[in-house]
Order: C-alpha cells, then structure tokens, then sequence
C-alpha cells in the first residue's frame, strides 16, 4: 500500500465528487448556454456548483467566475486588473514567495514596462502588511497575495494585509490554493478583491478552478469569443468538472474544523516524531502560523530529491522543492526568499497529509525516516 | 529480491536498450535521467529526459529526473572554457563520466539501495579469469567502441559499473529497441558535446567565459617569423588548418598554441608528429602504475586507431609516452590512453607532446 503525504500537490478525489461527475458526464451533457430543456439542466448543475463555492468562500454566487483552474484564475486576475487599469495603473505589488502562476505573469507585464514591487518575506515566510502598504504607489493597480504558501505550509496575515490594502483603495487579490479546504476562507473576514483557488486541492477533480471577482471590478477577458460567465471567461463549460468542484467545495465546507484538527494531529505526530528520532532537523517556518496538514522539514546536509526517491521505493510519496514539468527539482524560492541557502532549501522535504492518511501511515514514515535520512546524509550532496 | 540498478538514462537508444537488456535480465531497474545542461530557451535537454521517460513507461520501471545542472556548468563546462583559453583542446566527456555518472549518480544510487550503476556505453568490463581482476575492455563495435572516454575509472568503481549494451554492434541496438517498441529506436546520434549542440565551440567558450577570450594574436612559423593573425586561441587546435588565412605557398597547419603569448605556431604538415608525450593526471585500470615501462598501443584522440608505443611511469600521476613512428597532432588537453589489445590499461592528459 502506498502512503500519500503529498496533498498539496494534488489530493485523491472523493467518491462522491467522482459520482457528481460520472453522473453529470452521462446524464447531463447539454450546453448550458442553450436555451432548450438539455441546456437548462446543464446550467442548474453550474448554477448549484456556483452556489457551493460562494458558500464556502462567503461570497456571492454572482461572483464566482469558473476557470480551468488557479494558474488560469492567477493569470485572468493579473492581466485582468492591469490591462483594465490602463495606462494609471501600472505598478503591481506581490511577495518574494510567490507560486510561479502568479510570479510568471507578473514577470511578463514586468518585460512590458510594468513595475513590479515583490516585498520581501522574513525567516519563517511570513510578510508584513506594513511593509506591504508601504509598497504601494499612486500608480498601483493590484496587490497579489499567496494565502498560505505551498511549500511551506505558512499562512499571511492576509486580514491585515487586506485592510491596510483596501484603506489606500487598491484592491487585493489572493491566490488562496492551498489555504481553500484546509483553513477558513472567508471573504467576509478577508476583504480581497479577488480570490484564486482549484479544485484538485481539496479533493475535487483536476482541469477546474475558479476565480471570486467581488462588485463589479472592470476586468480584461483572458479567453475570448463567449459569452459564458458574464464574458469574464469564454468557452463551453466543463459541466462535469465544476459539478465535481461544487460537491468538493460543499464537503470542504461542511467537513473542513473537523478536516483541519484531524490534519494538524497527524502533523504534530509526525513532527515530534521526526524530531525525536533523526539528528540535525529544522521546521521551515517554525514560528509562523501554518496550514493544519503541511510539514516542510530541512533534514541538514541531505539532497532532498535522493530522499524523495528513496521514500518513493519505500513506498512513500512526498515532495522536494518545487517539481518542474521535467520531474526534476530546483531549489525552493520560497525557502531562497526566507534567506535559505541553496544547499539548506535542497535538504527540505514537504510532507501533506490529507484524506486517506491516519496513524498507522504516520508510524511507517516514522519507522523509515531515520535510516533513510542517515544513508542519504552520508552521500552528502556535490551541488 | 532482484538485485537493484540504477541506469542513467540520456534519452537516446543506447541507454534505453540498456535499460530494456537489465529488465530482461531480471534486475531491479530504476532510471535516472541526469539534468546536466541548464535552462536553455530550446530545452532540448527537457525533450530528451522525455524521451527517456516514455521508455521507462515502456519497460515499468522507476524513473527519476536528477538535475545536476549547477555543478555540471562548475565542474566540465567551465573548465572547457578554460582549457581553450590555456591553448589546449579539452575532452569534457571523460570528465563528465567520471564525475556525473560514476561518482555523483553511484553514490545517489546507493541511497536509493542500487548495488550498481548502468550507461549505454559501448566499453565491456570483464573479470580476468586469471587474476581475478576487473578489466576495462574496448565495446564489441569497433566504429562506436567509447573505451577511450572511461580510461580514467578505477578498480572500485569497475565492480560498480555495468555496460549492458558493450557487447553488441549498433545495428543490433537498434534492432532490440524495435523489437521492444522502444520510441527512442530511430533517434538520430547524439552531438559530439551535449552542451555545445551547433559545434560552434569558440562561441561557446565566449559566452562561459564573457570577457576572457584575448582575441586576435601573430601566428608564427616554426622559426618564430610572424606569417599571419588569428582571431583567438580557442578557434584553434593542434592539427587545424581551416581559420587559417595564411598564404605561405604550402599548406600549414596548426602545430602548438602558446596562451602565454596568445600566439599561433603553424608548420606544414611533415612536421607535424611527435615522438611522444608527457602526460599528467595518469590514471591505470589496475589501480597502481606499473613499475616498470611497458608496450602499449596508444590512441591520443578518440578517432585515433592508435599507435604503438612505450609507456613509462613517472610517477603515480605521471608518464611518458614514446612513440615507435612520430604521431601527428599529439594535442594538450586531449587524453593518450594505453591498450593492450581490447584492454583499457589506464591513461592520461597530454601536457605536452614531446618532438
């Protein structure tokens, strides 16, 4: 049996998301743009989808804007705002820890002539929303905020951020990917303008997100030629998908204090037992607030990509740094942006425990580790 | 449970056959692409670890990326880079074996409780009946035997290493990888230097070493009169004569390069051989010099058929090499590796060629 504790990445998708998009890939397959009975089925499935995400997240269900997932609600938020701002507003503010789907396109409206502030995080990942205010510039036309980081697992004070923000009236956008499912997101709590996530992360199917846009903020269509989701995103739905994303988003909700305590003991288990059992270890961002289910641990002077593959034959699944579309892992930003070294952000591994994962699965890991960590260690690392 | 190997996977056909001739063996395989050339806006790296991965869905086994690409640029291409701007001609391949595939990926297989690592090389290593001794043989394909890029590996590191592929000719290569329906079996061979895929080696240097190149020099005769410029030493090599724009009535060619003076010493092409050779960084299969000199053929550049010779041990790290008939073109920075019919006896890096 394999144990997963890589649920940042993706998680396994439950049975009753995987019969909402069974049952709606056979039985509901009309276009929910159209005006007959098929059509009008299709759209009740997205409407009801639309009515769950806006629970959980506490918005409207008018606002939720349905995506092919967070790269893409990153992307449309972005170049969204910016392009809607024109020529006043061409600064944008993020962190120096962000995930690539936001840092890429920010890089690229940077290429255009864009200025682009990315505020520095401090030694355990965490920002401050001061330092965020003071970023800001007449000019600025957005702030990008990652909620809770995907390697690390740390939580921004995205409430004060979001005020300090919003008092200087420029709106706030946070790509809440990993933070959706495990923590409370709530838009009433966190007043952001705009609100990323997808549904692969909590247990929904992959290739569907969506993208919260409060009011009636002006944004720049990134697909063209439909009318579907008030122009804001064109193309036939995924009817199926966001049926899935609809089911996940209500058991995410219902279920997610229960979720989270869960999560945070089998973490807290496998940490104090990491630490009692294996010399020379360290807690990336020890002192922050993290998600309840991530653990991201430097074992000193290991390669954490060789440790990775030997869990992996072990039977193990967990992450290294960032994987790239090769497989292959570079050093962390993150861990770079919180003042690691190369060599210490290589020696990081994430744990993400998740559905599926009990004691007995945090045991095993435990029984491996030590020798694992000792073979790997006396191999050192010549990068 | 089967014995575990580790194969570097490079993505092209030898390798993969010799992934596929473990797995038929009955060995515990896991495949390893090493990521040695970084971003590059073309990525052909990327495509080839891609390539390499479909083979290992093919096959079932384990595959990893493992990306070395920070110190592959420290320790070959940078010292490529070097070796030109010092007048030699390097061979960044046996480097990159020794270091990257037998040392850096054995030692990251054994983490991953592998007894042994696997290349596509065509090179053979056999156990001497007689002695008991590991022997690093020539691969059974003469056109694609690569003994020369391995003289340099050691007894220890013999017993570790596998060449499933060493035995076999090319066209059967690529007929087990059809067999197979391995999607590498048509994949055109590689470029002689990975990281230099357009040949053009003097841009290459210049853009790892921006700044260092000394630009143009004299080329001289062999009397030392002034017959010409040059537009950089590390356009050139001994043996040369294309980039020469010399007009001396007969062909000359390039015969020594002086860094120090950035200067260019041609000669025609009668006196271009060498008696022999001083060698530094000698390296002997056996693991220890022999103690006394000993007859060898010796090839001084991989497409060199070789050529008969005495070696003679100076020290652990250095020897001599004297040629029975002169060699043309006996190149610093190019290897002289010793044979004994197929066997590798070890080898070393021209520092000079003797006259």
């Amino acid at each position: 049996m394999r144990i997963y504790l890589d649920h940042n990445a993706t998680t396994p998708v439950r049975d009753e998301v995987v019969e909402a998009v069974l049952r709606v890939l056979r039985d509901v397959w009309g276009n929910p743009s159209s005006a007959h009975a098929e059509g009008a089925a299709a759209r009740a499935e997205i409407e009801r989808a639309r009515e769950r995400v806006a629970a959980l997240v506490a918005a409207r269900p008018g606002e939720v804007v349905f995506t092919g997932g967070a790269t893409e609600s990153n992307n449309l938020a972005i170049f969204g705002v910016a392009r809607a701002a024109g020529v006043s507003g061409h600064h944008l503010v993020t962190s120096a820890a962000e995930h690539p789907s936001v840092e890429a396109p920010l890089a690229a409206l940077e290429a255009e002539g864009f200025g682009v502030t990315r505020v520095p995080v401090d030694a355990d990942g965490l920002l401050d929303p001061d330092a965020v205010a003071a970023a800001l510039t007449p000019e600025t036309s957005l702030v990008s905020i990652l909620w809770a980081n995907n390697e690390t697992g740390v939580v921004q004070p995205v409430a004060r951020i979001a005020e300090r923000v919003r008092a200087r009236g420029v709106p706030l956008h946070v790509d809440a990917t990993q933070a959706v499912g495990k923590i409370a997101v709530r838009l009433d709590e966190v007043p952001a303008d705009l609100l990323s996530a997808s549904a692969h992360k909590f247990n929904g199917p992959k290739g569907v997100g969506f993208l919260v846009v409060r009011g009636e903020r002006a944004l720049m269509p990134w697909l063209r030629g439909g009318s579907q989701e008030r122009g804001r995103r064109g193309g036939t739905h995924n009817v199926p998908g966001i049926a899935g994303l609809g089911v996940a988003a209500e058991l995410a909700h219902r279920e997610r204090d229960e979720r989270a305590a869960r999560c945070a003991s089998l973490r807290d288990a496998l940490w104090s037992g990491i630490e009692a059992k294996v010399p020379r270890v360290r807690r990336n961002g020890a002192a922050a607030p993290v998600l309840p289910n991530t653990l991201c641990v430097e074992f000193r002077d290991t390669a954490g990509d060789v440790l990775l593959e030997a869990l992996d034959g072990e039977g193990v699944a967990v992450s290294a740094g960032a994987a790239c579309a090769s497989g292959s892992v570079h050093p962390s930003r993150t861990l770079l942006a919180m003042g690691r070294t190369p060599a210490e952000a290589r020696a990081s591994l994430r744990f993400s425990v998740g559905h599926g994962v009990g004691e007995a699965e945090i045991e095993r890991v435990l029984a491996l580790l030590p020798d694992l960590v000792a073979r790997v260690r006396s191999l050192g690392d010549a990068r | 449970m089967s014995e575990r190997v580790v194969v570097a996977m490079s993505g092209g056909v030898d390798s993969s056959v010799a992934a596929a001739l473990l797995v038929e063996q009955g060995f515990d395989v896991i495949g390893v692409t090493l990521r040695l050339v970084g971003d590059s806006s073309r990525c052909c790296s990327l495509d080839d670890a891609e390539d390499a991965r479909r083979v290992a869905e093919r096959l079932g086994i384990r595959f990893y990326v493992a990306d070395y690409s920070d110190a592959f640029r420290r320790e070959v291409m940078e010292p490529f880079a070097d070796a030109y701007l010092a007048g030699r001609t390097p061979i960044p391949c046996v480097g990159c074996n020794q270091r990257f595939k037998f040392r850096h990926l054995l030692e990251r297989s054994r983490a991953l409780g592998a007894a042994a690592v696997a290349t596509g090389h065509y090179a053979r290593i056999e156990r001497d009946p007689a002695s008991g001794a590991l022997a690093l043989l020539r691969g059974s394909d003469p056109r694609k035997d690569q003994s020369y890029f391995l003289f340099d590996l050691r007894p220890e590191q013999l017993a570790q290493i596998r060449f499933p592929v060493g035995a076999l000719a090319k066209h059967e290569v690529r007929e087990r990888a059809r067999a197979l329906g391995l999607a590498t079996a048509d994949k055109p061979e590689s470029q002689e230097l990975c990281f230099v895929p357009d040949g053009n080696t003097a841009a290459a240097v210049e853009r790892l070493r921006p700044g260092r190149a000394p630009g143009a020099g004299e080329v001289v005769d062999e009397a030392g009169r002034v017959v010409g410029r040059h537009a950089g030493i590390h356009r050139f090599t001994v043996g040369q004569r294309r980039g020469l724009a010399i007009a001396l009535g007969e062909r000359v060619y390039v015969k020594a390069i002086d860094a120090t003076h950035n200067r260019v010493t041609v000669a025609p092409g009668s006196a271009l051989g060498a008696r022999g050779a001083r060698l530094g960084g000698v390296s002997w299969v056996a693991g220890a010099a022999p103690g006394a000199p000993l007859r060898a053929t010796v090839r001084v550049r991989h497409r060199h058929a070789g050529a008969k010779a005495s070696v003679e041990a100076l020290t652990s790290a250095r020897a001599r090499v004297l040629f029975d008939e002169p060699v043309a073109a006996v190149t610093p920075g190019q290897a002289a590796v010793f044979y004994d019919g197929d066997a590798v006896l070890g080898g070393g890096w021209i520092e000079e060629a003797l006259p």
